[in-house]
């Protein structure tokens, strides 16, 4: 019984990171904007928040720096794509290549310090609660808030007019320009909660899931929250159901590697890559399906006219 | 309250055209002067130690022929996917499967030897990264799947198998238990071009070779127009009978088997057996030399040595300042950034406006809009 909780919590653990990053960048996408520097937001979370907390000693500061880092670093992204009309690809493409170095050279001096943790939830008498105790009320900060994110994330989107109007806008900027709505500022506000989001699920890798600074050590997770959303058809129950999934399949490669199951090591390694590289296939196979799912002006540049 | 206001030219500027490479340069190296001088170097010491010492010397010239070569390779397969708006970003996975499919002859069979070992494993090569890259193209084209995943995904698969390879069934038995394979014989080492000079190889002559084949493709040649079209209007292009599913195999094999000739060469000439890790990330820094090189194959040559150059020069304020060599990658996405937003000038002129107009101004706007449209 133990083992299956701890199983369940590793799960948890590793799914966190992919959940916020992709919930951010649904919110992204959904207002039509196409940001594949989830990679670079994230890492650049990951040496934020590391940094933060080594310095001040406060994980609390950490969680806080990360956020921060995402969102300023998103911030470049709007420029160019939403003021300067950029190409989104390129651009995030160059917003990830950039986070890699620019994390490398920040921390430079934070490889193999001993990090901040934040501590788990300890309610006392209830965290004890056999089986549930642990699950429900013993898990990491982040992890609720992941939860709660999706939840109010789902609430937004389907629940109230901004909602409405930001996806309006991802399906069609030229008819919500005609309307009065301001895209540029409602795109602007979602690349920066995306970057935010992005910059938490770095945050989450260097002061939870491994309190410590490793280059490059998203290992390809920002790709992977790109890939959920489209799995996730663009909706947030299903990035839940999604980033959970993976995680299991992340959690499974590392046991199945402990365990020393005679399969070399890299190909266990490289299954949360094929994996997505199955499901992306699985999902987007029905054309019509997709066409319908995908906000019709995703990746598209707006420059408003008179 | 100011604000941005981009207007559309009515066409594309061909003074900008030519500049903007030029104008992202300078705000890059203005932008790395302020990042030096944030890390307490002297920006001008800093500059000379990564832009001038590391080709102040013929043998220099040659290290830099050899950096530039795979990006070049790279880049002016990449430069037709991006042309045709199909978007390969996992050459660097590509590079991998060509220098395994063309060390396969060495490796395995070192026995065999005389001059048709190279050819032979340069072939191997390109066909090994154009099979790498069929994969994401059969997706995109069978099942409707976003290429820039898949491709990029492959990636991290790639860096495994490799891994798996020269640490498992590949790994030199002499090799006092180092991830390695044996060292390549004589004959399947890429011949350097001047060996008095330095060590540049023949991977750079084949790199200038691909950019003149792919420049006389792409400017001269129907498949060339296929590209733009297809790239610009998918629409026009089907109404023209080209079709978009055979264009995504021809870009994505075409620039899979360059990015496997430049992992192929790379291998054979700089290093000369198979490791962990052969590349400093080249396939993605092709990427940023394809735009900077405005996706045209003539000027990849010249945007590929000034990135072989970061590389280089990263190498050098590392040794002599200090600084991680990280700095070469943060000058190349830096560099990325400043092309793409200064080719927005080739399309759009940019105005600073209050956000309240005067009466004249609101007046002026009036009038010019349905002219405008006219020349839209």
């Amino acid at each position: 019984m133990d083992i299956t909780v701890n199983i369940l919590l590793t799960i948890a653990t590793a799914a966190t990171p992919l959940l916020i990053a992709a919930i951010g960048e649904l919110v992204v996408e959904r207002s039509g904007v196409l940001n594949l520097g989830v990679e670079g937001m994230m890492i650049m979370g990951a040496v934020g928040g590391f940094g933060a907390g080594y310095l001040t000693g406060s994980p609390w500061i950490g969680l806080l720096a990360a956020i921060a880092m995402g969102a300023l670093f998103s911030l470049l992204f709007a420029v160019m794509t939403l003021s300067l009309a950029t190409n989104q690809v390129a651009t995030g493409l160059s917003l990830t290549l950039l986070g890699l170095g620019l994390s490398g050279m920040m921390g430079t001096s934070f490889v193999g310090q001993p990090g901040e943790r934040l501590p788990n939830l300890y309610i006392p008498g209830v965290t004890e609660i056999p089986v549930v105790g642990k699950l429900l009320f013993g898990q990491d900060p982040i992890f609720y808030i992941s939860i709660a994110l999706t939840a109010a994330v789902m609430w937004f989107l389907f629940k109230t007019r901004t909602g409405l109007t930001l996806r309006s806008i991802g399906d069609s900027h030229a008819s919500a320009h005609a309307l009065g709505i301001h895209v540029i500022r409602y795109r602007y506000l979602s690349v920066i909660f995306g970057g935010a989001c992005a910059g938490l699920a770095g945050g989450h890798l260097s002061l939870v899931y491994t309190p410590q600074w490793v280059e490059n050590m998203t290992a390809g997770r920002g790709w992977i929250a790109l890939a959920l959303v489209v799995f996730a058809s663009w909706r947030p129950w299903r990035v839940l159901a999604g980033a959970y999934i993976f995680g299991a399949v992340w959690i499974g490669q590392l046991h199945a590697q402990a365990f020393g199951i005679p399969v070399p090591s890299q190909m266990l390694s490289s299954l949360p890559y094929l994996a997505t590289v199955v499901v992306l296939v699985l999902i987007s196979r029905n054309k019509r399906l997709t066409m319908m799912n995908t906000p019709a002006s995703l990746g598209q540049p707006f420059v408003p006219d008179r | 309250m100011m604000r941005l206001e981009l207007v559309k030219r009515p066409q594309r500027s061909p003074l900008f055209s030519a500049l903007s490479p030029f104008i992202a340069f300078a705000l890059t190296i203005i932008a790395g002067a302020i990042m030096f001088a944030l890390l307490g170097v002297n920006p001008l010491t800093a500059f000379r130690i990564y832009f001038i010492e590391p080709i102040s010397q013929v043998w220099q010239l040659h290290e830099l022929a050899i950096k530039a070569a795979p990006l070049i390779l790279i880049a002016v397969g990449l430069s037709v996917c991006y042309k045709a708006n199909i978007w390969n970003i996992g050459a660097e996975g590509q590079f991998i499967f060509g220098a395994i499919f063309g060390s396969g002859i060495p490796v395995l069979f070192p026995q065999f030897e005389g001059p048709l070992v190279l050819p032979l494993m340069l072939l191997l090569g390109m066909v090994g990264g154009a099979a790498y890259a069929a994969i994401p193209a059969l997706l995109k084209t069978r099942f409707n799947t976003n290429e820039i995943l898949t491709s990029l995904m492959l990636v991290y698969v790639a860096q495994l198998f490799l891994d798996w390879l020269v640490r498992g069934p590949w790994r030199d038995p002499q090799g006092h238990g180092f991830p390695q394979t044996i060292q390549f014989g004589d004959s399947a080492v890429l011949p350097e071009l001047m060996p008095d000079a330095g060590r540049a190889n023949w991977g750079f002559v084949f790199a200038l070779v691909a950019a003149v084949l792919i420049w006389i493709l792409m400017s001269r040649m129907l498949k060339g127009f296929e590209v733009r079209v297809l790239g610009s209007s998918p629409r026009a292009g089907r109404f023209a009978g080209f079709r978009l599913s055979r264009m995504v195999f021809f870009a994505f094999l075409l620039s899979g088997a360059l990015a496997g000739l430049a992992g192929i060469s790379e291998v054979s000439g700089a290093i000369g057996q198979l490791q962990p890790v052969i590349s400093p990330g080249y396939g993605f820094t092709a990427i940023i030399v394809a735009f900077l090189g405005r996706l045209n194959p003539l000027g990849i040559i010249a945007a590929g040595l000034v990135l072989a150059l970061t590389y280089l020069g990263g190498e050098a304020v590392q040794s002599a300042l200090g600084i991680s060599d990280k700095v070469a990658r943060v000058f190349q996405g830096m560099l990325l950034f400043f092309v793409l937003g200064c080719d927005t000038l080739i399309h759009y002129r940019i105005r600073l406006i209050g956000l309240a107009l005067t009466k004249q101004e609101a007046a002026a706007k009036l009038d010019a809009a349905p002219k405008l449209k006219e020349a839209r």
